[in-house]
């Protein structure tokens, strides 16, 4: 569960550059729901997982996650709570680690690093069948640098090690985004079954109408730091492309914005 | 080279891989160019030197001396991630800064060991000459001292440092707090010079405040030679890498030194050594230029 009460991020405070990213963002997501976020360029959704993962801190508000109140927690100190899958497939793992280096790492997030070895026998083992779950025959590489995997196999290592030390929280900032089509499609049913099967509260930023539609539970269009759209259940069931293209041309002030290749999908 | 040359070499090589592999840490995994080791490795020549003629137990002055290394580490680190200098910058103050200090422990710019009992004292007068139990006693001190840190950075602890010099946004989304990780690593690699430093005034009879000059190099020197000739991705013969690295690179000094024909003298060493870093540093980067080239074409 993640309760967002009015937060507000600014960058470059009293600069020329100055910009208010998040403008009082009133949020409350129940444990286990699949929320997609969409918006336009530079409407804050980035920023809105920022702040959710520590990347970003609030000046103003607060964010609990399980109860717990982490608005002043920094990056690792979340990470046992939230775990993240990033757009860039380089972001999200050590390219020059092995993949079962990688899932190490991942697997003792939230956890006190001692001088145990990250891969004993017994590790090594669970991290093979975890891998082999993923169908992609990637069990017999752990030891190959993640520098050698594919992007879409990145991401989808990415979502596995996600899970591997069972954090209730999936923030996905656009975790698609850099993929072709046909790995997408892959990478994104690998994520609905992910989050089923591990039953994760999830965020999903998504540039594609399309996608914000089909999966998860909810969706939400951020405009200008502020929630502007918030659907769920059978108004949500109900609504295609063209509803979220005409109300989102209503936010931009009747601008019409079907040109903008960037929105439809 | 006479057999003595070929030992002194090799001692020497050895002293040195420790600096070799303190350099490893802090360049190769944490990606932090760290000059502080000029500074570090006559501090803990400094301090051992001065805690052997105080009377203190070899061992232990010797420890004091990674100790003694490992906290001028932390003053680079400190600079660098908590006050946010440039890490070049912030060891190279932290260097300077430590040539004063290196006086200050001293009390004079060199300090001479001639009667006093050091680490290898006890193994002197078994049978063996001399110039080879100094080899034979420093390469089983490194070959210690590379497997704990094999084992180390096998760890959970050490994977998460090695995360953090390979992708730090990374590392913190996975929880590892890089920071911490940066001034362990950064300690633990002048620690490891301070140590060299005090095998180096035990090894040599003295500690002089200008023998840190040039140590970088060496270090840098010895671990892209060992890169060269041990390209290896395990950790643990990385390691093995900088130590052959640090004792094929003296040994090559030494027969360019001792080759009249060429005309070096040792005053030209440092010369030598810098020619020899710029030459492996370009070499690769000329190599992968011809080999685009040649592909465009």
């Amino acid at each position: 569960m993640i309760v967002v009460e009015d937060i507000h991020v600014t960058f470059g405070r009293g600069t020329p550059l100055e910009k208010h990213a998040l403008r009082g963002v009133d949020l409350t997501i129940p444990e286990g729901e699949f929320v997609t976020v969409i918006g336009s360029n530079g409407a804050g959704k980035s920023t809105f997982l920022g702040s959710l993962a520590g990347d970003v801190l609030a000046e103003q508000g607060r964010i609990a996650i399980d109860g717990a109140d982490v608005t002043r927690w920094d990056t690792p100190r979340r990470a046992g709570l939230v775990a993240r899958v990033f757009q860039d497939p380089m972001a999200g793992s050590c390219a020059a680690l092995t993949i079962e280096e990688n899932m190490a790492l991942a697997a003792a997030r939230g956890r006190r690093r001692g001088l145990a070895l990250a891969l004993g026998g017994e590790r090594r083992k669970g991290f093979r069948d975890r891998i082999a779950a993923l169908g992609l025959g990637l069990e017999n590489r752990l030891h190959d640098r993640m520098g050698l995997l594919s992007g879409g196999q990145r991401q989808a290592v990415s979502l596995l090690m996600a899970t591997l030390a069972g954090s209730k929280i999936l923030l996905l900032d656009e975790h698609t985004a850099a993929l072709d089509p046909a790995t997408a499609d892959f990478v994104l049913d690998l994520t609905r079954r992910i989050v089923r099967d591990n039953r994760l509260t999830t965020l999903m930023v998504t540039h594609s109408m399309r996608q914000a539609l089909d999966y998860g539970d909810r969706t939400l269009m951020l405009h200008e730091g502020r929630v502007v759209l918030d659907v769920a259940g059978d108004e949500r069931a109900g609504l295609d492309v063209p509803h979220l293209l005409a109300l989102f041309a209503k936010q931009r002030g009747g601008v019409e914005i079907s040109d903008d290749s960037l929105l439809i999908g | 080279m006479s057999e003595i040359a070929l030992f002194g070499a090799i001692e020497i090589g050895l002293v040195y891989a420790l600096v070799a592999i303190g350099v490893y840490l802090s360049f190769r995994i944490l990606d932090f160019p760290d000059l502080t080791v000029d500074g570090s490795f006559p501090l803990g020549a400094a301090v051992c030197a001065v805690l052997l003629i105080a009377g203190v137990n070899p061992w232990l002055a010797s420890l004091a001396a990674a100790l003694a290394g490992a906290a001028a580490g932390l003053v680079t680190a400190t600079l660098n991630v908590r006050f946010k200098i440039l890490h070049l910058l912030a060891s190279i103050l932290t260097m300077i800064a430590l040539f004063s200090v290196n006086l200050r422990v001293m009390g004079r710019p060199n300090v001479a060991l001639l009667m006093q009992d050091t680490v290898l004292t006890p193994f002197y007068g078994l049978g063996v000459p001399d110039h080879i139990v100094r080899p034979l006693v420093v390469g089983a001190i490194v070959a210690v001292v590379v497997a704990l840190l094999a084992r180390f950075l096998g760890s959970e602890f050490g994977l998460a440092m090695r995360a953090t010099g390979v992708n730090a946004r990374m590392a913190r989304a996975q929880g590892v707090d890089t920071d911490a990780h940066i001034y362990a690593g950064i300690a633990l690699s002048n620690g490891l010079t301070g140590l060299a430093g005090a095998l180096f005034a035990q090894t040599n009879g003295f500690a002089d405040v200008t023998t840190g000059i040039g140590t970088i190099v060496v270090g840098l020197a010895a671990v892209i030679v060992g890169e060269t000739v041990l390209p290896a991705r395990a950790l643990a013969l990385a390691l093995v890498g900088c130590v052959a690295g640090s004792i094929l690179y003296r040994l090559a000094v030494q027969v360019a030194l001792s080759a009249d024909s060429i005309g070096l003298q040792a005053s030209d060493l440092n010369l030598v050594t810098a020619v020899l870093v710029a030459v492996a540093l370009i070499l690769p980067r000329l190599k992968a230029k011809a080999r685009s080239t040649r592909v465009a074409r």
